[in-house]
């Protein structure tokens, strides 16, 4: 048995012990689940429920990926820029830290105020609350860049783009993915966060009108699936990032 | 049995103006593939200044191989690094195939002393990198001869004793077969002006006297002008038409000989009175380089 084996196992283990240590304390204290709903009712309720629940998972995940796709876009031409010319970085870093500074719970009226509620606000502040990480991670693994690895490149006469393409943007992969992992949950959060404010569809609106009705074991439903979709889209990105950045973490240094 | 002729073209040094002392070894080259013009070169500014190179003047003929020895850092990769447009001179003016240096105007190999190879690319990827960047290759590379171009890497691979060894990553390699990796992507482009720094400077004896031979062959079939940095200076003198000799921090030319030694040269021949002549002259001059009392431009502030 190999050791990442080993590791999902204990993984896996965790988590179930986690559930059945909630189930018990609930049981043996007494809990209401007006309080706090045993996890497996909240799984009959997921079960049962599935049916009205899915267009809102899809209207949650679509919403969340458009943002996400768009907030990394913006963030790497935005990180690009600052990270390959020392003024934009000098000139741009204090905007960016000051606007990554407001909280994003107060810009969603904003949005909403330009565009009506729904799904375009909900995109905005998935974009705005997740494309900062992506931005300063690729202007620090640019800004970073050896200048021999790219001396390589222009003793042979390479243009700047050249020396992007082949220097700078591979180093700034291991990079790009951590941020990638942060962006990803942070876009959950984004769309959640305008749909429970401003919105008639969606997971955030579910549990917001779950919990005016104190349908508790529903509210928590919609936790247990955003929290399934962060966990599964983060291991789809960390399964693609050990496929592309295996030189940063010399996989399988010595033969075992 | 071989007419070895050792010319040495300087006599003792005086602490005059170099570039008179330089001008007579020089004066013969008509067409230099690159040229130093009373080049400085100052690293950092206000207290922290490290002034590398002082005044240097040096002409390197198209096709000629000039080696380049000196004490540890006195500038000799800073030539380098000027030679391939890397860094500008502070004051004076560095002409690569008769034209300022950006303008790239000879097809340029350069092995840096720490092999940079980019760790996200196999050996091979790396190898190839100068084809995918220099014309005319880089249009050939999309179109058609990628295989081709492969076959060219693993042949080179070969040469250099790395074969089996192109599907692995650089940290998959030891010190010395970097160095060797290094040298070939420096040789992959059959580049006209090959700038090498201490390409040999992490392997043992036997592999060394291998790569002057291979290096030698080269030089030979394809006359590009090489500019060798080294510490060794029986690779100077093996590989060599001209050895520079500097002297120490801020780097000048102090001594220029031509070596005429007949081609192909072997390993035999470095045990030769000629050869071993020159090598304790030049052992000389850097001893007395090292020594710092033969540093004119010291009294810069
Ligand atoms: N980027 C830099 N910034 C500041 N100083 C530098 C820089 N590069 C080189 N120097 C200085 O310039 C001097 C010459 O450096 P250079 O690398 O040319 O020496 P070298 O002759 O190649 O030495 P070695 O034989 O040890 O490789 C050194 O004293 C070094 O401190
Ligand atoms: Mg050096």
């Amino acid at each position: 048995m190999n050791e990442q084996f080993k590791r999902r196992i204990a993984a896996g283990a965790l988590i179930v012990a986690f559930f059945v240590t909630w189930e018990a304390l609930c049981i043996l204290l007494g809990v209401s689940d007006l309080v706090l709903p045993r996890p497996s009712q909240v799984f009959t309720t997921l079960f049962t429920r599935i049916n009205v629940l899915w267009p809102h998972i899809v209207q949650t995940l679509m919403t969340t990926m458009v943002g996400f796709a768009c907030g990394v876009s913006v963030g790497v031409i935005i990180g690009s820029v600052i990270g390959v010319s020392r003024t934009a970085y000098d000139t741009a870093y204090p905007l960016l830290i000051g606007f990554s500074s407001i909280p994003k719970v107060a810009v969603v009226p904003i949005f909403v105020l330009w565009f009506g509620s729904g799904t375009v606000p909900a995109i905005l502040t998935a974009i705005v609350i997740c494309f900062f990480p992506i931005v300063v991670n690729i202007a620090t693994g640019l800004a970073t860049t050896e200048p021999e690895q790219e001396d390589t490149l222009k003793a042979l006469g390479a243009s700047k783009f050249d020396i992007l393409w082949n220097v700078g943007l591979p180093r700034t992969m291991p990079f790009f993915f951590a941020a990638l992992k942060v962006a990803i949950t942070y876009a959950f959060v984004g769309t959640v966060l305008s749909e429970t404010v401003a919105s008639n569809r969606g997971i955030g609106n579910v549990m917001m009108s779950a919990s005016s009705n104190f349908d508790v074991p529903l509210v928590f439903a919609g936790l247990f699936i955003l929290a399934g979709m962060g966990v599964t889209l983060y291991a789809i990105f960390s399964a693609i990032e050990g496929r592309v950045i295996g030189w940063a973490t010399r996989k399988n240094e010595i033969a075992t | 049995m071989h007419t070895l002729l050792v010319m040495n073209s300087m006599h003792k040094l005086t602490p005059s103006p170099v570039g008179s002392q330089i001008a007579a070894a020089q004066r013969h080259i008509r067409t230099p593939a690159v040229e130093l013009s009373q080049a400085t070169v100052t690293f950092g500014r206000g207290d922290n200044q490290v002034p590398a190179l002082s005044e240097t003047s040096l002409k390197i003929g198209d096709g000629e191989f000039l080696a380049l020895v000196g004490p540890s850092g006195c500038g000799k990769s800073t030539i380098l690094k000027l030679a391939a447009g890397l860094i500008k001179p502070t004051t004076g003016a560095v002409f690569v195939g008769g034209r300022e240096v950006e303008a790239k105007a000879l097809r340029i190999g350069m092995a840096f002393q720490n092999p940079t190879l980019l760790p996200w690319l196999t050996i091979e990827k790396n190898v190839m990198m100068p084809l995918k960047i220099v014309r005319p290759f880089r249009h050939e590379f999309r179109a058609k001869k990628k295989t081709e171009f492969r076959d060219r890497v693993h042949a080179l691979l070969e040469e250099v004793g790395l074969k089996g060894f192109a599907n692995h990553y650089p940290w998959q390699l030891s010190g010395g077969m970097l160095q060797r990796a290094n040298l070939c992507r420096a040789l992959v482009h059959e580049p006209r002006l090959l700038l090498l720094d201490e390409p040999f400077g992490a392997l043992d004896q036997f592999t060394r006297e291998e790569l002057w031979s291979t290096l030698q062959d080269l030089w030979l079939k394809l006359k590009p002008t090489v500019l060798l940095v080294t510490h060794d200076l029986k690779e100077a003198g093996y590989l060599a038409e001209r050895i520079c000799v500097m002297s120490a921090r801020p780097g000048r030319i102090l001594d220029d000989s031509a070596v005429n030694f007949p081609r192909p040269r072997t390993v035999e021949m470095t045990f030769e009175p000629g050869f071993v002549e020159l090598n304790q002259r030049l052992r000389g001059l850097i001893v007395e380089a090292r020594s710092g009392n033969t540093a004119t431009s010291e009294v810069r502030p």
